[in-house]
């Protein structure tokens, strides 16, 4: 089994910086960590590789800096690593993005693609999905839990809701996006510390794939930020003047009104 | 193509420091108890064999590597950065260094994979800093040598599996002919002895080694007969930045934990980092901190790579280091006033911990005499 596993490198910090005047994310000088939801796919990845021998391909689409993010994972046990990188790349919004990573993701031809569920300076879990789509595969979004059973040659996935799971099996080509909570992500060890310096990053470019320029890269992308703001919480105070019987019975009606009880 | 390893194992070792290590510092050194688990998982990440080459199960990675392992483990705790130096400096590296074709195989990868923690044996009770004074002796008989006497202050003994042993086969008119020996602990008449208790690194185990018409198959010889005195002190040069790299980890360590509490506790209805007194003691630890991390780089130079050098720059590396710990350690207590002579706060237990780093693997004045004695040779 060949588990692609798509990772993003993304700011460390959770307050992420917005420039003013492009209304795109400011990444200088913020150290970058492999995206936690990525983190934990790659894991899920690792996990089934120790399990039943899947080869693990990391793939990441970014400037050359990202290289980083895939040296950790081989770091951590994947066996290949791809960075999808060219100038007709930059700019590009989740629709595009997905485009290209497809685009890419089609010619390592894995059987089982993993994704995080969302990138912690985006957060717009759309990325996962849209590949799915473009590859025309099923897909599972919110993984829990992941495993292989040997006898059924399938993946027993568990898919969490917010007061429900789902226990689905698949076998065959799928795309399955992945919560952090699914697993603490393994350390790196000193074997693949050492080892990953002798291993080529392979780059994919924009001559590598198959894809109309009209859908990548700034120009293909039709979302526009319009602006960026953090969320405003209004503070109001209402003042009641009421005996305390009254008064109770309001602070109930209050919260009544608001479905807070 | 631009190596990534440091930059990779820097991140891996400092995450696993605080995640792993750190958790557990306070419970090993007032219970003084082994952080096996923690030697377990070190073990799997191959931290165990940093420096032991691919082909015998290592990681293959270099001393920088290593050095760095033991100075960031020991920013969190010093029981367990002792017990990766020992392991590593102590076993892993003369076997590595004088062991034959036959001793590498059988020996290295069980010590890189932690399936045995490694040990050194030298310190008797009457030759610690007279090193050359040793009682334990072994008699060539047949196809053995026959042991017998006993060791103490041995690092790791109490769950190591594989020992390096100084023992005498000999005298010659310069002295005695001191002989290693690589053993297994499960050899018969073999026995680890009273476990001491010890002011600080408590979590190490601490104790005495017993020969009693020990049989070690000639096999095992580490080196050549009457090189023992030779591969100890060599042994002990490679030691010496190990435990370098853990003085400096405690000095960073406890430097570390009052900068965070000089901002925070407040005196005079300010806090007592706006006092010039707090603001001038933390400049000069910093400043003797950074020129220790300097002689500990120097001195990793020298063992990796093999420099002559490496004898003087690991003494002035241990001495450097281990009186900058003490001092920093010291001070680190009385900025924190009260507060740092209890044992809820990490720098009373980094105090006791820095001062075995003045005294084992030669002592300061040891590390005087090998500094001196180089320039007075010339």
């Amino acid at each position: 089994m060949k588990i692609a596993v798509c990772i993003k490198q993304v700011p460390n910090t959770t307050e992420i910086k917005i420039d003013p005047v492009t209304n795109t994310l400011k990444r200088d000088g913020v150290p970058s960590i492999i995206n936690p939801d990525d983190k934990a796919a790659l894991e899920a990845a690792l996990n089934l590789k120790d399990k039943c021998g899947a080869q693990v391909v990391a793939l990441t689409m970014g400037p050359q800096q990202a290289e980083k993010a895939l040296r950790e994972a081989l770091a951590m046990g994947a066996d290949e690593a791809y960075i999808m990188s060219d100038k007709a790349f930059a700019g590009s919004d989740t629709l595009a993005t997905s485009t290209i990573i497809a685009a890419g993701l089609a010619k390592l031809n894995p059987d089982v693609i993993f994704c995080g569920r969302q990138a912690i300076d985006g957060d717009t879990a759309q990325v996962g999905p849209q590949i799915a789509e473009h590859l025309g595969i099923p897909q599972i979004t919110y993984a829990a839990q992941i495993d292989y059973d040997q006898d059924r040659q399938a993946l027993i996935v568990k898919r969490q809701f917010e007061d429900r799971y789902q226990m689905l099996e698949v076998s065959g080509k799928c795309l399955i996006t992945v919560l952090s909570s699914l697993a603490k992500p393994r350390y790196m060890n000193v074997w693949d510390v050492v080892n990953q310096d002798l291993k080529e990053i392979n780059v994919i470019t924009r001559a590598d794939i198959e894809v109309s320029s009209e859908h990548i890269g700034l120009g293909g992308s039709p979302t526009k930020v319009d602006s960026t703001a953090a969320k405003q919480f209004d503070k109001k105070i209402e003042t009641f003047e009421l005996d305390p019987t009254a008064a109770a019975q309001a602070i109930v009606d209050a919260l009544k009104q608001r479905h807070l009880i | 193509m631009a190596e990534y390893k440091h930059v990779l194992f820097e991140q891996m070792i400092k995450d696993f420091a605080q995640n792993e290590v750190k958790p557990l510092a306070q419970e090993v050194d007032e219970l003084e108890r082994f952080p096996e688990e923690t030697v377990e998982k070190m073990a799997k990440l191959g931290l165990l064999g940093i420096i032991v080459p691919k082909e015998y199960g290592g990681a293959g990675g270099n001393y920088y590597m290593y050095i760095q392992a033991v100075e960031e483990i020991s920013k969190v705790c010093a029981t367990t950065g002792v017990i990766l130096s020992a392991h590593t400096s102590l076993c892993v590296a003369p076997i590595l260094e004088y062991g034959t074709a036959d001793q590498k195989k059988k020996y290295l990868p069980l010590l890189a994979r932690g399936e045995s923690l490694g040990a050194f044996a030298l310190t008797e009770p009457n030759a610690g800093t007279d090193a050359s004074n040793q009682c334990t002796v072994a008699v060539e008989k047949d196809d053995h040598y026959l042991v017998n006497g006993s060791k103490i202050f041995i690092t790791n003994a109490g769950y190591a599996s594989t020992f390096i042993v100084i023992t005498v086969t000999g005298m010659t008119p310069k002295g005695p002919e001191m002989t290693a020996f690589i053993m297994d602990r499960d050899l018969e008449g073999f026995s680890v002895g009273k476990h001491e208790k010890k002011m600080g690194i408590r979590g190490s185990s601490t104790c005495e080694l017993i020969f009693e018409n020990v049989k070690v198959p000639k096999e095992n010889m580490l080196g050549k007969r009457g090189e023992g005195f030779k591969i100890a002190m060599k042994t002990l040069d490679g030691g010496r930045v190990g435990i370098a790299a853990q003085a400096l980890g405690i000095a960073e360590g406890a430097l570390d934990a009052t900068v965070e509490y000089v901002k925070s506790r407040k005196q005079f209805g300010k806090p007592i980092s706006a006092f010039q007194n707090t603001q001038f003691v933390l400049a000069d630890l910093a400043t003797k901190i950074a020129a220790a991390k300097c002689l500990v780089n120097v001195a990793t130079d020298a063992k990796q790579n093999k420099y002559s050098s490496l004898s003087v720059a690991a003494a002035q590396a241990k001495l450097f280091a281990a009186e900058t710990a003490m001092e920093v350690t010291t001070k680190a207590v009385q900025l924190h006033g009260g507060y740092g002579y209890t044992r809820e706060y990490a720098v009373e237990r980094m105090m006791r911990d820095a001062k075995i780093t003045e005294i084992y693997e030669g002592t300061s004045e040891v590390q005087r005499m090998v500094i001196s004695g180089a320039l007075l040779k010339k």
